[in-house]
């Protein structure tokens, strides 16, 4: 690996659990922003380093704080016995703890072309993909057809239905992570299509961002997610 | 609509045979005239591109509906209510919004006069502590959507509301007329403001048009005797 300076290095650490604090009966883990495996502006031109950088350490950031203050603030509810304030922290637990979830999956979803990003799936996924939408290409069309359609703010996702033994593509709303679709529900790729994932550089065309983030999708991760699923 | 007595049959005339297709609005003022509050670039990407893109997708939904009506394909009819809903509605929210907004040399920031005025002390307090409602609900929208400031024609009072998406104030309830809203998608302050919406939602009072505002509300106050 080339070395990089300090300020640019981002290394994988994925999601720590770094401090836990007794309150009362319970301790509660607090959450930390996993660090990019590349550096910001690996993933050019398809998606700028000036995104990448807002994107993570700014709008992941957020979740991850607003995830801790509402963990917090439900550890103290559940102590207190209220359960009226219990209930009401659930909206702020699942958008900021969902908008953690997906962008760490995210991060590891997309790899710097010369680490493999874009290069098509081989092995189980990759037959597995031709067997459910006859083709990556098929499967790619599809992918961009649902995240260009999403209104409002989402993701698309291509997914593993644990049960069914079957690829799904699906979209979900806001921050909710794929599970919210189904029980059973692996996610293998997301693709963020909240307008900050790609205005500064796409504007308005959405289309165009999906269009271009396959070049930059890692099918390794995707493969490794489902062959570990498959055993 | 007529009744075939034979076979106890209705059919319907094709009711959408002369609807007027939606176009885009003029903006009552220049792309550069909300600056520094809201960007020429934004304003531009706002009214030509998303607006439009509203305005001709929410024509195509309603040119299908004719059809599918026409045909009596009612599954389709029910189908096609999800892009009516979301691009009419982006229509209806933007066309608003221009009118929300004035330059300052037209008024935009001016603080609003009586009745409007008292009305929103009564009800908030102030109109600093009207305006600090909005931010915060703004601010706290979960993904897209609009921030309100409507009067509740029935129960006769000013509410604060938020939507999600592109839905119209009048999805929170029918009584419910918009005076000011506030656009909290990203597209409406990223390419300045980035992920900072709070400070966006700071800055837009600047420009916000309480003319118009006061305009709705006194017109909607005319019957009711109790402000």
């Amino acid at each position: 690996m080339a070395i990089r300076s300090l300020a640019s290095r981002r290394t994988l650490a994925g999601l720590k659990e770094t401090s836990s604090r007794l309150l009362g009966l319970r301790s509660i883990q607090t959450f930390t922003l996993p660090d990019l495996p590349y550096d910001y502006s690996a993933l050019e031109p398809a998606i700028s380093g000036e995104i990448m950088q807002i994107h993570h350490q700014k709008h992941h950031q957020a979740y991850v704080t607003n995830y801790n203050n509402a963990l917090e603030q439900l550890d103290q509810a559940v102590n207190k016995g209220d359960a009226s304030a219990v209930v009401k922290l659930q909206s702020a637990i699942k958008f900021n703890g969902g908008g953690h979830v997906n962008h760490s999956i995210f991060w590891k979803n997309l790899a710097p072309v010369k680490e493999g990003g874009g290069e098509p799936p081989k092995g189980a996924l990759g037959g597995a993909i031709d067997t459910h939408f006859g083709s990556l290409k098929v499967l790619v069309k599809k992918m961009s057809a649902e995240g260009a359609a999403l209104q409002g703010s989402g993701w698309v996702w291509l997914g593993l239905d644990k049960e069914l033994k079957k690829l799904v593509v699906d979209t979900t709303a806001n921050q909710d992570p794929l599970v919210t679709k189904g029980g059973s529900l692996v996610p293998l790729v997301g693709i963020d299509v909240w307008e900050h994932a790609y205005y500064l550089q796409y504007k308005n065309v959405r289309p165009e961002y999906l269009k271009n983030v396959w070049k930059v999708i890692n099918w390794k991760y995707a493969s490794e997610v489902y062959e570990k699923e498959c055993k | 609509m007529s009744l075939d007595v034979g076979t106890g049959k209705t059919t319907m005339e094709p009711c959408l045979e002369s609807m007027k297709t939606a176009s885009l609005p003029d903006l009552p003022y220049a792309y550069d005239a909300l600056e520094p509050a809201i960007s020429e670039e934004i304003m531009r990407l706002h009214h030509l591109k998303h607006h439009q893109t509203y305005v001709t997708n929410y024509n195509k939904a309603l040119d299908h509906l004719r059809s599918a009506l026409s045909s009596g394909d009612h599954s389709s009819v029910v189908k096609l209510q999800s892009q009516i809903k979301f691009n009419g509605g982006g229509h209806v929210n933007h066309a608003i919004f221009w009118k929300n907004l004035a330059p300052v040399h037209e008024g935009g920031g001016k603080p609003p006069q009586d009745p409007l005025s008292s009305a929103i002390d009564a009800h908030f307090g102030s109109l600093e502590e009207l305006m600090q409602k909005m931010n915060s609900e703004g601010a706290a929208v979960q993904g897209s959507g609009w921030v309100w400031f409507g009067l509740d024609k029935e129960l006769k009072r000013l509410v604060v509301e938020t939507t999600a998406n592109q839905d119209p104030l009048v999805t929170k309830g029918s009584h419910l007329v918009p005076l000011i809203g506030i656009d909290v998608w990203e597209h409406a302050y990223y390419p300045q403001y980035k992920n900072a919406r709070a400070e966006y939602l700071k800055n837009i009072w600047t420009v916000i048009n309480w003319k118009y505002a006061s305009d709705i509300f006194e017109k909607h106050n005319r019957g009711l005797n109790e402000f």
